[in-house]
């Protein structure tokens, strides 16, 4: 029942990760772009808990931690950039 | 009492990657980015939720270990995610609208807020504004 129940979240996760590509290439704006990203890391954070399930290992978490905070930061660096056009005031 | 535990898990993983799909599909699928900052960060968010609580009852029930992670994660995310989407709405609001000093891609005069004498807080605030109030 996992097992099934796991593929069918992956799927759903690997197309919406598909649509983020979709969209951050499509834009329009930076900020667009900005969120796409944001998105897909997310997404990215998902995808690697459901592996992690599916493969019976805590391994992954640690890479899931670090992608939470990189993706945080990096968003937070990006909308500074835009905002004030440098990163570190 | 396993497969009960089994089948709550499954229902929520399939949850958690239906809510990562419906957000990201809203994202590709709505107009401007002020509707679409909602998909993201709203259904993309619970669907992770979704996803670490199954993670979190699944471990301990079949292999006895126990780790942090998958609360931190969930603390972090839920944490940071409001904040992002601040900070990329306050871009947005910046880039696009008048006041600003990109005049590329100005499109529209931002709406004046309700009240008397008050501004957008992203914009600074006419009330402590020194010319008025005499503040150094």
């Amino acid at each position: 029942m996992i097992d099934i129940a796991l593929k069918i979240a992956l799927a759903c996760v690997a197309l919406a990760m598909l649509l983020n590509l979709w969209s951050l290439l499509k834009g329009p704006t930076a900020p667009d772009r900005i969120l796409a990203l944001d998105t897909m890391v997310i997404n990215a954070i998902a995808f690697i808990m459901l592996f992690g399930i599916f493969a019976d290992t805590v391994v992954f978490f640690e890479a899931a931690l670090l992608m939470a905070m990189v993706g945080f930061v990096s968003t937070v660096a990006y909308t500074k950039f835009l905002l004030r056009g440098d990163i570190v005031e | 009492m396993t497969t009960l535990l089994d089948a709550l898990i499954a229902f929520l993983i399939v949850l958690g990657g239906a809510f990562a799909l419906i957000g990201s599909w809203g994202l590709a699928r709505l107009p401007s980015l002020m509707t679409r900052l909602h998909g993201p960060t709203k259904a993309t968010t619970l669907g992770v939720g979704g996803i670490l609580l199954a993670s979190m009852a699944w471990f301990p029930l079949h292999s006895q270990e126990w780790s942090s992670h998958e609360l931190l994660i969930t603390l972090f995310l839920f944490l940071s995610a409001p904040i992002s989407a601040n900070m990329i709405a306050k871009a947005y609001i910046h880039r696009r609208f008048r006041r600003c000093s990109a005049p590329e891609d100005v499109e529209t005069e931002l709406p004046a807020p309700p009240g008397e004498g008050t501004d957008w807080a992203t914009f600074g605030s006419s009330k402590f504004d020194d010319t008025k109030t005499g503040r150094p």
